[in-house]
């Protein structure tokens, strides 16, 4: 039995944008393990990335209980949560979201500067096929290089997570299942265990489990028997 | 935080425009404050060290004439440490090729050895020789206005005889460091001068042997000089003494503290005005800065950077900006201290300039700076420390706009889209908008002082010269006359109408408090001199009571109907009193005034006059000055074209770099608010503004939406800005009350006009700059960022 690595319970969260009131999850249960790959999927709206982000501190539950190994999450104060990401946890977003007026390599550093056993941002860039383009700003690379320099920030520093919201959302397919390949690369490599959100159904081929979530719930999970490599999907 | 340090450089970069701007209104800020306070420092220390290295004394009077055996009970006085006995006459100077009148003060030297107080400086040439007759030393001031050099040959008229001596030397005094004439508001270095001789030639020439009519005493440390001149006046009152003056009130130290307190006031009013308005400035900008990178800021905490981290860098950016605002600030003001430094000194005669520069002033200017820009910063600051990650991921959620007030007073037909969005985009933001108001409004204020002095001073010589004083010449007489003098000076051709005055020194008691004061008789009906009101009209002049300045009236703390004790310090020394009969409105010194008959009947001493008032004919006032001059019994003349001509000569130069100063400074700020206004308002809506281009805008009506907000602001702002002017004004004119002068919080409508104009031209020219942006406008790559 593999070891769980986070568990939550009862996981709810309301929250206001503007003067609307929403319910982005209505009591969620969930376990995941070490090493494993996991994918969200859902429509728009369905609650993933506020999932995501209540797993990697960024946010904390209106109500019920989330545990990551021996630490409580759901009742950290920031500085508790600020340390949780700091040390544990990688994060990919959809608009890559990185610092425009920093390079790739530095960008990286950014992240390695503060962790305790990084990779060299390099290392970490050549392993998602960016050696080349070290000292290339942002608005120099195409979207699929911005992705794959965001996903070597957050594998630089060794993360046991790797939390990824819509990493091909703006990415066209060839593109895409690059980013993939070295999402699944890092997972087997460094035994990452690695949430993908996506509301592409193809991607959820490369998981070990999907889990299906819809307004704020939890509607069914599949454990893939056979999974597929990265290269073998197409959208 | 190396990599985090290298984004802090390019975001500062990327902004370099809207920094700049910040950089120069804070420079500006730190610059004005240094200045003042270098100038002031600079000033007060080489003022110390003149007054303790030659010697200037503690207390001062003067006495008719005084035997030097009277020395002896002076020098007894417990407490004196020195005693200085000089003879001090008046002169006439007459100089080849200027036809004005000169007059001037001659003062003893001893004839042997060096003068015990008050010594002079030697800027040139030399001392004269022991006992020499006809060798003069002559004050810097008019030496330099009229380029005389040591070899120099100078004419003097003292007691009605005429002299001539040659210039041997030129010198500074710590006694005329600010040499102007008694009585006078403005120094006239070209028409007073200040001259010394020996000792036995001055007796000689003025009737004093083995006499003194002038004491200055030096103090034991630790001793109060009310108590010494408690005891010097009763010791000269025999001999004519018009009581006894401690250092404060000597008039070139007096002059120096007032124009000390003004640096003072400038050193406050400015920089809190500057850095208001750069603190105002950094708020907008890291509010914008930090607004468009919510993002990067959620990025960084998600990888774990604590709030305090954020908070810290955001922090160092503000302070790279207060740091770069610092190091111009300093060296501008050490420039423009250097600057002011010598415009002072070519009014004021100090041998040297001590610069000083303190590192507490400076290190005080940069924390004070840095104070304001985090005050300015601090709200953008908290923003982004307090945003939670999550929330930083997400799009901001649209703003929160509503209709305004005005849009439900108007037909909606009035009011077309670009407008309502210009309405409700100020009512959404509206500290925002008010700041921005408040913003230029400073700089319209900035402006208004650098414009005010002008037109205080106008006002003052207006009031002084075309409203109360009318003559064209005034003689005073070495005594007092009988009316038959006035008929003489009728007598001669060119004189158009006399009208004679009495003058007399005088103390006023009201209570514990006591002035010295002159005294003045005017006639009644008098068409040269008149007294004036509040609201300049001419006062009727009591015949059983007395006319005070109204600053005097406040010094004495009496009122209209309040008895005030009359001490005369000169004749019959009679002692009387009377009630005040109301106030007057005077901007220079102060003075008592009543109607000259009642005068003379109050002092006993029959129809006197001091003073003769002449209109006369244009084309002969050089002759009947020269014809005037040289009367025995006329101990000098003036001219009203002079003192005005003096006026606007000395002023203009100083008033002209002020207005420089203070238009640029103000052009300055008003530019900074309006262009990082319509910068920022740009960059917010450069989204919605493309979108409104790619639905078939022109370039013209998407500029209107940005420059109809800051056409409205600024609008705004002017009438704000009429107020806050006038408000400073008040300010700095509260800092500049003395019994010297008090000059009026008065604002010319030019001036209204003149800051009007520059506030329009800098929004002009952030206007067009906008537009330049706007038709810059790329399309397809706005809608395709994130905001």
């Amino acid at each position: 039995m593999p070891e769980t690595v986070f568990s939550a319970r009862g996981l709810t969260k309301v929250y206001r944008t503007g003067e609307v009131e929403i319910h982005a999850l209505r009591g969620v249960d969930l376990d995941l393990y070490a090493g494993e790959f996991v994918v969200l999927l859902g429509p728009s709206g369905s609650g993933k990335s506020t999932l995501l982000n209540v797993l990697g501190g960024l946010d904390v539950p209106s109500a019920g209980r989330v545990r990551y190994r021996d630490h409580d999450l759901s009742t950290a104060d920031e500085e508790s949560l600020t340390r949780f990401r700091r040390e544990h946890v990688g994060f990919v977003f959809q608009f890559y979201n990185l610092i425009p007026s920093l390079t790739a390599r530095e960008n990286v550093e950014v992240v390695t500067e503060i962790a305790e056993h990084p990779l060299p941002a390099a290392q970490a860039l050549a392993m998602v096929g960016l050696g080349d383009r070290l000292d290339a700003f942002p608005a120099q690379l195409s979207g699929g290089q911005q992705q794959r320099v965001a996903i070597a920030r957050a594998i630089a520093k060794q993360p046991e997570v790797l939390l990824c919201d819509e990493p091909t959302g703006a990415l066209d397919s060839e593109t895409g299942v690059r980013v993939l390949e070295a999402l699944s690369d890092v997972n087997q490599r460094l035994g990452t265990t690695t949430v993908v959100i996506t509301h592409n159904a193809g991607i959820a081929a490369m998981a070990h489990r999907v889990i299906h979530l819809q307004d704020g719930r939890i509607v069914g999970v599949e454990v893939n028997p056979q999974r597929r490599a990265a290269g073998e999907i197409s959208w | 935080m190396r990599s985090l340090n290298r984004k802090l450089l390019r975001d500062l970069w990327h902004v370099r425009s809207q920094v700049l701007a910040i950089v120069l209104v804070m420079g500006s800020g730190i610059a004005t404050y240094l200045m003042s306070v270098a100038t002031l420092d600079s000033l007060t220390a080489t003022r110390a060290r003149f007054y303790r290295e030659y010697a200037f004394a503690d207390v001062f009077a003067t006495a008719k004439r005084a035997p030097l055996a009277v020395g002896a009970e002076i020098t007894a006085i417990p407490g004196v440490a020195a005693v200085d006995l000089t003879v001090q006459a008046p002169m006439r100077i007459r100089l080849e090729g200027f036809a004005d009148p000169v007059r001037g003060l001659l003062i003893s030297l001893p004839d042997e050895g060096s003068k015990p107080l008050n010594r002079l400086y030697l800027r040139a040439g030399r001392m004269p020789q022991p006992w020499a007759q006809q060798e003069l030393v002559l004050g810097e001031a008019f030496a330099t206005a009229h380029g005389i050099a040591p070899g120099g040959r100078l004419t003097a008229v003292v007691a009605g005889r005429m002299q001539d001596f040659e210039v041997v030397g030129i010198a500074i005094s710590p006694e005329y460091v600010y040499q102007i004439q008694p009585g006078a508001a403005f120094p006239d270095f070209e028409r007073y001068a200040v001259a010394w001789i020996g000792r036995r030639a001055l007796e000689a020439a003025f009737g004093m042997d083995g006499a003194f009519n002038s004491v200055a005493l030096s103090l034991a440390p630790g001793t109060p000089p009310a108590r010494v001149i408690e005891r010097l006046d009763p010791i000269l009152e025999p001999w004519g003494g018009l009581g006894a003056i401690a250092r404060e009130d000597q008039l070139s130290h007096k002059f120096l503290s007032a124009e000390f307190g003004q640096l003072k006031t400038m050193a406050t009013v400015f920089p809190v005005v500057f850095l208001s308005v750069a603190a105002f400035l950094l708020n907008v900008v890291f509010g914008r800065l930090i607004a468009t990178q919510r993002d990067q800021i959620a990025i960084l905490k998600a990888f774990g950077y604590g709030n305090g981290a954020i908070g810290r860098h955001y922090a160092a950016m503000a302070g790279i900006v207060v740091g770069l605002g610092a190091l111009a600030g300093i060296a501008g003001g050490a420039w423009l201290g250097h600057l002011l430094g010598r415009l002072y000194m070519s009014f004021y005669r100090f041998p040297w300039l001590d610069f000083v520069l303190a590192p507490a002033s400076v290190a005080s200017a940069v924390a004070i700076t840095l104070l304001a820009a985090l005050s300015g910063a601090a709200f953008a600051l908290l923003r982004a420390a307090r945003l939670p990650p999550a929330e930083a991921m997400r799009p901001e959620a649209p703003p929160r706009y509503r209709a305004t007030t005005l849009e439900h007073w108007l037909p909606r037909r009035w009011l077309d889209q670009p407008t309502r969005m210009i309405l409700r985009q100020l009512s959404r933001r509206p500290l925002k908008a008010l700041a921005t108001v408040l913003g230029i409004a400073l700089a319209s204020g900035v402006l208004t002082i650098g414009l005010f002095q002008e037109d205080a001073l106008n006002y003052m010589v207006d009031q002084q010269f075309a409203l109360a004083q009318r003559n064209d010449l005034s003689v005073s007489f070495v005594e007092p006359r009988g009316r038959d003098a006035l008929a003489e000076i009728a007598a001669i051709p060119g004189v158009l109408a006399v009208e004679g005055t009495r003058s007399v020194g005088v103390r006023l008691r009201a209570g514990p408090r006591s002035v010295l004061v002159h005294l003045d008789g005017l006639p009644a009906g008098s068409r040269m001199k008149r007294v004036l009101d509040t609201r300049n009209r001419p006062r009727v002049l009591p015949t059983g009571g007395l006319l005070l300045t109204e600053y005097l009236a406040r010094i004495l703390d009496v009122r209209r109907g309040d008895g005030v004790e009359v001490e005369q310090l000169q004749g019959a020394r009679r002692h009387f009193e009377l009630p005040v009969d109301g106030t007057v409105q005077e901007f220079i010194g102060i003075n008592a005034y009543m109607e000259l008959d009642a005068l003379n009947r109050a002092l006993g001493e029959g129809e006197r006059v001091s003073h003769a008032l002449l209109l006369v004919d244009p084309r002969q006032t050089n002759a009947i000055y020269h014809e005037l001059e040289d009367r025995p019994g006329v101990a000098s003349v003036g001219s009203r074209k002079a003192a005005i001509d003096n006026f606007y000569q000395t002023m203009a130069e100083s008033l002209l770099i002020f207005t420089f100063i203070a238009t640029l400074l103000a052009g300055l700020i008003a530019f900074g608010v309006l262009y990082n206004t319509a910068r920022i308002a740009l960059g917010e809506r450069g989204r919605e503004l493309a979108s409104l281009r790619v639905l078939g805008f022109t370039r013209g009506e998407v500029a209107y939406i940005l420059i109809g907000e800051l056409a409205l602001l600024t609008l705004a702002a002017i009438p704000v800005g009429w107020l806050v002017g006038a408000a400073l004004a008040r300010v700095i004119v509260a800092g500049l009350q003395s019994e010297l002068y008090r000059v009026p919080a008065y604002l010319s409508t030019q001036t209204f006009a003149s800051t009007t104009l520059v506030i329009l031209l800098a929004a002009l020219a952030s206007a067009l700059i906008v537009v330049w942006r706007v038709r810059h406008l790329d399309l397809v790559e706005v809608l395709k960022t994130r905001e």
